[in-house]
């Protein structure tokens, strides 16, 4: 099997249903002739020319605006914003017209269309090249949000989610675009959406995490591990609709449960997973269910490395939870 | 040795030559220092187009206002940043103009009325319109000019900025910096016009268009549409054709652009067109001199830069909300 990076798997994805289903076009800002700032489009734009790899100027809400019209008719766009900061433009796209067109149309019309984009820190790239925007998505009814943490995952879930009938962001996280390798079959394959993955088995505590925490959540648990602390990490790939059931099964288990998320910790998703966690297994809790996220400040320059939630920030919730 | 006095011009162009001399020599030390990694992140510089932000702040009153994109070094150090509270941000350090917590699109000094860098394309032109308008309610009879990129022209807010100038007659100019290129895209692929200052028409706002050569000639150009800001308080889009010598960012390969290009632009570069017209007049060694000041102040900005102290995670919070908040 090849070996991949994120950004090669993601390529390959986007390659294979362009040739499988002449309905799929991808547009955005120097996606065609360049290939898109992390290459991520190369070569397509050579192997199914500009009426399918379109370059667009600069305007997020002429991208997805027409992409959604395109997907009215017949189309299955797959619009790329350079990165998620800037898909704010775009919002009210996003929100006003894309997320509510089935519902709106009576289910006539699914508008169903792929919005990939870069997102998450550790680029130094400051506060409109970092941000982690998935929660402003969830709680837009209508939207289903994805965010792969491999290579065999993009691969896989950005053909689900292509296949998926409802409209679905794809976020990609850009500090492991080319960190993250491993091996990706060549030709078709699906992981599903709405699945989540336990990444590393344990007993005492559950981690809920995703993007490219789920690195920084592992390294905390080995480190645990040696303290005696064994965490169950689970990998939510699909952040919206969740595997809740998946959580549920590890929290009735370890009683315990700390979600780790790049975001702001008010109202991120975390904050949604804990509200379900009490809901659905309240009686199991042993510990306070914790959160270690960004901080509640725009997304900074300089101390990025302070408002991450890496490892040094993880462990210590991990002992702490275990030891509650 | 006897020299003809100096016209006014001769004193104007020898002042805005040290203006953009300053600007191109800190710009050349922030790559060497992003190249070192002492600045992270996305670094976007003004090298080539200097005429363009020095000649038309020239123009300007110290209390006028100026706001423009992330290629805003130029325009801050234009408008009287000192070189070391510019590259002190860049280095992400707390004697920053944003206390570090910003860096290079983030460019912002109250005391010169510099209204910041702006990393989301056009979000800051409404900005523009609406502190043009507080001016006009104010009465100070402040201009302000704003600046961006002939990408921005393709986005909603540009649109949205310049219907409600010219609806409210502001004092304001919109000044695009055409440098042909939009990232990797060509002014071609993104426009289906050549003239940019045609968007004006639509919203039967006055126009102006020409060549950043010559940094006088950019001083006496915006200079007129400043004059209309502020005594008829009429809205102006002036198209500035210039060029990058650069990539878009320090992370750009620039690919879209044959070498011979970038050759033929550079011999054009207004910097070196001022210097050797100052040469003919004054002669090398006076020209030799200020250029050793500049690289002075240049290597001191730079060592301060370097040597500062890194802001402390406690200006997280009081940099984001006034009081308390909930935890
Ligand atoms: C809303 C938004 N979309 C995309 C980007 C990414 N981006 C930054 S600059 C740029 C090109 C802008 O070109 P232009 O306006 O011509 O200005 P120049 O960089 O040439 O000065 C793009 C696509 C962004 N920062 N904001």
């Amino acid at each position: 099997m090849p070996q991949m990076n994120m950004v090669q798997a993601i390529n390959d994805a986007l390659r294979l249903e362009m040739k499988r289903d002449d309905r799929v076009v991808v547009l955005g800002e120097d996606v065609g002739k360049v290939g898109g700032v992390f290459r991520v489009t190369a070569g397509l734009y050579d192997e199914f020319g500009e009426d399918r790899v379109i370059d667009t100027p600069l305007s997020e809400g002429g991208i997805i605006g027409t992409a959604i019209g395109m997907a009215l008719y017949g189309l299955l766009p797959i619009p790329e914003i350079q990165f998620g900061d800037f898909i704010f433009p775009a919002y009210d796209q996003i929100v006003s017209e894309l997320a509510k067109f089935r519902y709106r149309s009576g289910g006539e019309y699914p508008s169903k269309l792929v919005i990939r984009t870069p997102v998450g820190g550790g680029i130094r790239g400051g506060h409109y090249h970092s941000q982690s925007p998935e929660s402003q998505f969830i709680h837009v009814a209508g939207l289903k949000v994805v965010c792969p943490t491999n290579p065999y995952d993009a691969k896989g879930l950005l053909l689900a989610s292509i296949r998926d009938p409802d409209p679905v962001l794809f976020f990609e996280p850009k500090r492991i675009y080319r960190a993250a390798k491993g091996e990706v079959p060549e030709g078709d394959y699906t992981v599903p959406l709405s699945k989540a993955a336990v990444v590393r088995p344990g007993k005492h505590l559950t981690v809920v995490t995703w993007g490219a925490m789920l690195y920084e959540a592992l390294d905390a648990a080995n480190q645990a591990a040696q303290k005696g602390i064994e965490a169950e990490v689970i990998d939510l790939r699909t952040l919206w609709p969740l595997d809740i059931d998946t959580i549920v099964e590890s929290v009735k288990k370890t009683g315990r449960v700390v979600v780790v998320h790049e975001a702001p910790k008010t109202c991120g998703l975390g904050s949604e997973v804990v509200a379900l966690i009490n809901e659905k297994c309240f009686l199991h809790l042993e510990a306070p269910p914790a959160r270690v996220c960004g901080f509640d400040t725009p997304f900074p320059y300089t101390l990025e490395m302070e408002y991450l939630p890496l490892a040094h920030r993880i462990l210590p919730q991990l002992v702490t939870t275990a030891q509650f | 040795m006897f020299r003809a006095p100096m016209s006014e011009d001769q004193d104007e162009l020898l002042r805005l030559y040290g203006q953009m001399q300053r600007i191109r020599r800190v710009e050349e030390e922030c790559a060497r220092a992003y190249a070192q990694g002492k600045i992270g992140g996305f670094l976007h510089l003004y090298i080539g187009q200097e005429s363009v932000g020095v000649g038309a702040i020239a123009a300007l009153r110290p209390d006028d206002y100026v706001i423009g994109t992330y290629r805003d070094h130029g325009l801050a150090m234009a408008k009287g940043m000192p070189a070391r509270a510019v590259l002190a941000e860049l280095f992400g350090k707390a004697t920053g103009c944003s206390q570090g917590l910003g860096g290079s699109m983030h460019l912002f000094d109250a005391e010169h009325h510099m209204l910041g860098g702006y990393g989301i394309v056009g979000g800051h032109i409404p900005l523009a319109a609406g502190v043009a308008y507080a001016s006009k309610y104010q009465g100070n009879g402040r201009v302000t000019l704003c600046f961006f990129g002939e990408g921005s022209v393709t986005i909603g807010s540009f649109h949205e900025a310049l219907s409600l100038a010219a609806l409210w007659k502001l004092p304001i100019v919109f000044i695009c910096e055409n440098n042909e290129y939009s990232m990797g895209t060509p002014l071609a692929r993104s426009l289906s016009l050549e003239d940019v200052s045609q968007k004006a028409l639509g919203y039967a706002m006055a126009r102006d268009r020409f060549f950043a050569r010559d940094v006088l000639e950019v001083k006496a150009r915006i200079g007129e549409a400043v004059t209309r800001a502020r005594e008829e308080s009429e809205p102006t889009l002036v198209e500035v054709r210039t060029y990058r010598f650069r990539g878009h960012s320090m992370s750009d390969p620039g690919k879209y652009r044959t070498p011979e290009e970038i050759e033929a632009q550079k011999k054009l570069d207004p910097l070196q067109k001022a210097r050797d017209a100052l040469v003919a007049v004054l002669g090398e060694e006076k020209l030799a001199a200020l250029d050793a000041e500049i690289e002075a102040e240049t290597a001191d900005a730079v060592k301060h830069a370097e040597e500062a102290p890194e802001p402390s995670p406690d200006i997280l919070e009081p940099t984001t909300y006034v009081g308390e908040f909930a935890r």
